[in-house]
């Protein structure tokens, strides 16, 4: 029997990796997502074949986890996402900090701290309540900065630096005190002592960073929450754990990765730096006129373009206008212009969410463009129409070597043929620093809400048919 | 460390190595799905989770945090592979898009 569960782990380790590799290309990516879906489900059931189970507690869990989670997820409205996946992540590293407790409470007074063989697992469960923990309580504060149910700017204190590394010692003596006499009271003691640290360090680290650097810190918890779970793989010497646990991991750091390069920034800088706490970084204040336009006479300019691209930011998913952007999307269109949809890959805030807003508004993913695609091609762009993206096309990153965005890649509207900019009002984008587009020659600010701009120029081109 | 230890973290390695190969050419347009889906992968710690509420022998606090645990794994995994499910169902291609159903 024993086999049998262990080789059904490995089927559910390769159902993992095909469904990752599925999740990978447009085309595959729904299947490869049941795929994976499947080798959960053998895990579970290989799990629950395992001698000397009883199922009445696993059942009442099973139950209130499905409900919970299901309801979640079926009412989540697609603007909601990132909070969403944070709060799912951040339930994923609880159950690894509890998988840790309980086996902890379970061997207690059992261990042999003089035999090698133990060493392992009491490592292995102290980094899953750490992990764990702070993946935890990590995710909870992004959720609240990105349900706005905080206020999502980076919130910096003096002396933080210190404190972090205050906490870091006090993890590495309990942790020490943990391993070397795992079956004192004194080491149950330290254990409660690093799961609450553990919890708390998780919202220290998280507070000092700003909305802007979400799409980072969320894949990077993504990532803890791999590593959580394969330290219960550890404690547990569990292979699919493990296995998949690592899976996760390094597909959180690549994303992670990939995101501080789209910033031109070290994962240091981001997590450090409280980046955006400042209420206005760097550089001078921008000379010049900004030149405003009514919906009307942007319709005259837009009827007559013959391409136009739509540069879609975490405004539009605010101003919840991404239906209204495909439908004037189609009518220019029908126009006879070549429509775009140009994505900077941290606009928004997670990775990719630009792109799941315009899917959902039905906009067909062949249409949807990368940044090192679009910038080349910017300046044969009649009109480029920015909603409510502020840093990712600031031209300053390319200009200016005292603006802190230095060096970011950026979507160059500024270079297209006219830009236009959907704006509320002239503020400062997330990170506080002035944007020199608003000034430039071809450039045109249509002030007002993105929706009802974008609405009243689907009017007008109604009212011409 | 025994040699069992010593194949448990070797495969550790390799499945990083793996998992890095597998997502590093991954479309922007995916990063969400790939997430959601991922951290739906991650839910695989709802198998210690379930060890841990059956073992009823070792007492309520230790079948409690399991139990506890069970649930957050579930929410973990079901909630994620729903979301994930949701979401890729918009993705469509144009064809289908312009023909829909």
């Amino acid at each position: 029997m024993n086999t049998f569960i262990a080789i059904a782990y490995i089927v559910s380790a390769v159902f993992f990796i095909y469904g990752l590799k599925m999740l990978s290309k447009a085309s595959t990516a729904a299947k490869g997502n049941m795929v994976s879906a499947v080798g959960m489900g053998i895990a579970v059931v290989a799990t629950l074949l395992i001698q000397g189970l009883e199922f009445q507690w696993i059942l009442v869990g099973v139950v209130i986890g499905s409900v919970i989670g299901a309801i979640a997820a079926v009412r989540v409205p697609m603007t909601s996402m990132p909070e969403f996946v944070a709060l799912f992540n951040g339930s994923g590293g609880l159950a690894s900090l509890l998988v840790g407790w309980s086996e902890y409470h379970t061997n207690f007074g059992g261990y042999d701290a003089s035999a090698e063989s133990t060493l392992v697992p009491l490592i292995s469960i102290f980094l899953a309540i750490l992990i764990g923990g702070v993946t935890f309580t990590g995710s909870m504060i992004a959720y609240a900065k990105l349900a706005e149910r905080m206020n999502s700017r980076a919130i910096v204190f003096s002396g933080q630096q210190f404190v972090n590394a205050a906490i870091l010692a006090a993890l590495l003596g309990l942790g020490i005190v943990f391993c070397l006499w795992p079956d004192s009271q004194l080491a149950y003691g330290a254990f409660l002592a690093a799961v609450v640290i553990s919890l708390g360090f998780g919202v220290l680290s998280t507070i000092p960073i700003g909305g802007a650097d979400m799409p980072v810190v969320i894949s990077l918890l993504n990532s803890y929450s791999g590593l959580a779970a394969c330290a219960a793989g550890f404690i547990l010497g569990n292979t699919v754990l493990i296995v998949s646990g690592s899976l996760v991991g390094a597909s959180g750091i690549i994303l992670t990765q990939i995101m501080c390069k789209a910033m031109n920034r070290s994962l240091g800088n981001v997590l450090f730096s409280g980046f955006g706490a400042a209420s206005a970084g760097g550089g001078d204040e921008e000379e010049g006129d900004v030149k405003s336009l009514s919906a009307e006479d942007a319709y005259f300019v837009l009827e007559a373009a013959s391409s136009v691209v739509f540069v879609p930011g975490y405004g539009m998913a605010v101003a919840q206008a991404q239906h209204a952007v495909r439908e004037l999307g189609k009518l220019l269109e029908e126009n006879g212009a070549e429509v775009k949809y140009a994505v900077h890959p941290v606009a928004g805030r997670m990775p990719g969410h630009m792109n799941v807003l315009l899917a959902e508004a039905n906009v067909p993913y062949e249409q949807l463009v990368e940044m090192d695609d679009i910038n080349p091609i910017i300046e044969t762009v009649d009109v480029c129409i920015v909603i409510g993206a502020n840093d990712v096309v600031n031209p300053a990153a390319r200009e200016n070597e005292k603006s802190p965005i230095y060096g970011m890649p950026v979507i160059n509207v500024d270079l297209a043929r006219s830009a236009f900019v959907l704006k509320r009002s002239m503020a400062s984008g997330f990170a506080g620093i002035q944007n020199p587009l608003f000034y430039k020659e071809n450039t045109r600010m249509i002030f007002g809400d993105a929706k009802a701009t974008i609405t009243a120029l689907v009017d007008q081109f109604k009212g011409k048919n | 460390m025994n040699s069992i230890m010593l194949l448990l973290f070797f495969t550790f390695v390799l499945a990083i190595f793996l998992g890095v190969e597998l997502i590093a050419k991954v479309p922007s347009q995916l990063h969400t799905p790939l997430m959601s889906g991922s951290n739906a992968i991650s839910g695989i710690t709802i198998v210690g989770a379930l060890i841990a509420a059956g073992q009823t022998e070792h007492g309520a606090v230790a079948t409690g945090l399991g139990v506890v645990a069970v649930v957050c794994a579930t929410i973990n995994v079901v909630g994620g592979y729903l979301v994930t499910h949701r979401m890729l169902g918009m993705f469509k291609s144009k064809s289908k898009v312009e023909s829909p159903k």
